[in-house]
């Protein structure tokens, strides 16, 4: 069974090999005069404008959480619906109760405020 | 596929839990500024319910059902009711320290809830998937409680530390979990056994699975070498969490060994137990040791913890249904004598003042005698000083490994266990021999007073009469 996994091995050999030769190649062979100016980080040709580090609204990531709990629900319905025929009443009220558990979550986001963007 | 509707009645307690859960969520939504009450009343008053469902539906066989993903036996109902006792203390001192800080919030019960609902669900996994959903429904639960107190920077860089390992360790079970599905095919902890037995040879790779595995639960239960979040997350947390963290969650990790170790990889016993002997005798020394060095008193019991959890692990290792009961014994015993410990913090404490430290049980003598008592009763029943009941729950699991023909591990168990007894008996010396700095007051009220005093006398007497609950964990793993 392992033999089935020998081309990837083969690759992963090759491509560290490509990798480390390409790396030490160019820090060997390549020239190498640095100066103050060098060396100094710089944004676009310029002095850097702020830190990289700065503060960004913790709301993105609030409304991101909430997409994506949105959005799987919908990757759940797809394939429910297509089956819908087959599953019966227990597929049909199983889903049923997957998505009262998300209304209940929904509630708590609108009555907490979290669709609000002020 | 056809579809067969499952049996639903084995599976009634964790459905009743999860509804009212969120019934108790909106109920907050909509009535939590004006009654806080009500919150904290539902959440008990369900898992009473709870409790009284489980005790009403105990199986006399063991049933599997949802397609074999889960199960309801002796071992997990017992678990249950006592991991829902235990977090219905734990709630009552978590409202007190709560309403005294301010700290009070309609999710700390919800959490709280879902979180007993993930244990319930991962003491009755009959399948990988099962137990893995319950283990992060509970941790989940769990991190977003530590994180509770925003303002606290401790208390983030705990939840921090805590998610982070978790996670980590959930990993590692994971990948242990898919090179056991990769070996025999299957989910299912009985079928995964099956495999075992008829094999004949057993697969290298097994192995390797059952490695990451252990890994992965010891990082759950706190064991040494995986144990380097618990000082740092007890200490962190707000102490109600701390509370939590350290008692119901414990009950929960034994079901998973449980599970995943006899009901699921019975084929490898011998490579399992040689795994559990090093983590065992690691964790005593480590808990045992490094507590005497502990200034804090959240610090010190998180090491305690430790230390009772490689005792815990002596049961499995003796490998006999005996020793499983006398592991069952020791992790309900400790549960509720860790519940007392915590709970005393909590009932020491004030608005402003922690009374975690050690110092700040000094002289404690003179403000309360009864009190004084209490956490006599509750250090030496930790120590295992006859006659409290953690003496029993050590004698217990010493009997089985001695059984076992590992009389050295329970020489070594014994040896560190008397170090352990150092610490425990300076909490009793401050108590009673020293001098008290000036005095905060005791601002709790009769109701917590009354809980934590039916939590130590129950540690004393069931010291007195331990045959019933050591009989009934016996039954129950049948």
């Amino acid at each position: 069974m392992l033999q089935n996994y020998l081309p990837i091995l083969v690759f992963i050999v090759i491509a560290l090999g490509m990798g480390t030769v390409m790396i030490l190649a160019g820090s060997i062979i390549g020239p190498r005069r640095p100066d103050a100016e060098k060396l100094s980080p710089y944004e676009c040709g310029f002095e850097a404008f702020e830190d990289s580090r700065m503060k960004f609204d913790v709301r993105y990531y609030l409304v991101a959480i909430l997409f994506i709990i949105f959005d799987l629900e919908i990757a759940f319905l797809f394939p429910w619906a297509v089956v819908l025929d087959e599953i019966g009443t227990f597929g049909f009220l199983a889903m049923m109760a997957f998505l009262a558990v998300l209304v209940i979550g929904f509630i708590y986001e609108w009555k907490k405020g979290a669709l609000e963007w002020e | 596929m056809p579809f067969v509707t499952p049996e639903f009645l084995p599976a009634l307690p964790e459905i009743l839990l999860a509804v009212m859960a969120c019934l108790v969520l909106l109920v907050d939504l909509y009535f939590g500024r004006r009654h806080p009450s009500w919150v904290f009343l539902l959440a008990q008053a369900s898992l009473v319910l709870c409790a009284l469902l489980c005790i009403a539906l105990y199986p006399e066989e063991p049933t599997t059902t949802f397609n074999g993903t889960f199960r309801s036996d002796g071992m997990s109902a017992v678990l249950k009711v006592f991991m829902i006792l235990v977090t219905y203390f734990v709630l009552f001192y978590s409202k007190f320290y709560l309403d005294v800080r301010d700290l009070f919030k309609g999710e700390y019960f919800v959490l709280s809830l879902f979180a007993v609902l993930g244990m319930m669900i991962l003491v009755s996994a009959a399948s990988l998937l099962t137990l893995y959903l319950g283990l992060e429904l509970m941790a989940l639960c769990l991190y977003a409680l530590v994180a509770l107190n925003r303002e606290s920077s401790m208390a983030s860089e705990a939840a921090m530390k805590y998610f982070v390992l978790g996670a980590l360790a959930s990993g590692t079970l994971l990948y242990g979990m898919s090179l056991l599905y990769g070996v025999t095919g299957s989910l299912e902890l009985d079928r995964i056994r099956e495999y075992q037995s008829v094999g004949g040879e057993i697969d290298i790779i097994l192995v390797l699975g059952l490695v990451f595995i252990v890994v992965g639960v010891a990082f759950k239960l706190g064991a040494a070498p995986f144990h380097m979040w618990v000082p740092d997350v007890y200490e962190g947390a707000p102490t109600s969490v701390t509370l939590f963290v350290g008692t119901a969650p414990k009950i929960a990790a034994f079901g998973m060994l449980m599970r995943l170790l006899v009901d699921g990889l019975a084929g490898v016993q011998g490579d399992w137990i040689e795994m559990l002997t090093i983590l065992s005798v690691l964790s005593m020394a480590v808990g045992n040791i490094i507590a005497i060095a502990q200034t804090n008193l959240k610090r010190m019991l998180a090491y305690s913890t430790i230390a009772h959890v490689g005792f815990l692990l002596l049961g499995i290792i003796a490998g006999t249904r005996a020793g499983y009961a006398a592991s069952m014994f020791y992790v309900i015993v400790y549960a509720l004598m860790g519940l007392g410990a915590f709970g005393m913090i909590i009932v020491l404490g004030s608005k402003g003042f922690e009374s975690d430290r050690l110092d700040d049980f000094r002289g404690l003598n003179e403000r309360s005698p009864w009190l004084a008592f209490l956490v006599l009763v509750l250090m030496l029943s930790m120590a295992g000083v006859p006659p409290f009941v953690g003496f029993w729950a050590k004698w217990s699991v010493l009997r089985e490994v001695v059984a076992a023909d590992q009389v050295w591990l329970a020489t070594v168990a014994v040896v560190l266990a008397v170090i352990g007894l150092f610490y425990y008996l300076r909490v009793v010396r401050l108590v009673y021999f020293e001098e008290g700095q000036e005095a905060a007051p005791l601002v709790c009220g009769t109701d917590v007073k009354v809980m934590i005093s039916t939590n130590a006398l129950a540690i004393l007497a069931l010291g007195v009469y331990p045959s019933a609950l050591l009989a009934l964990c016996v039954t129950a793993l049948g």
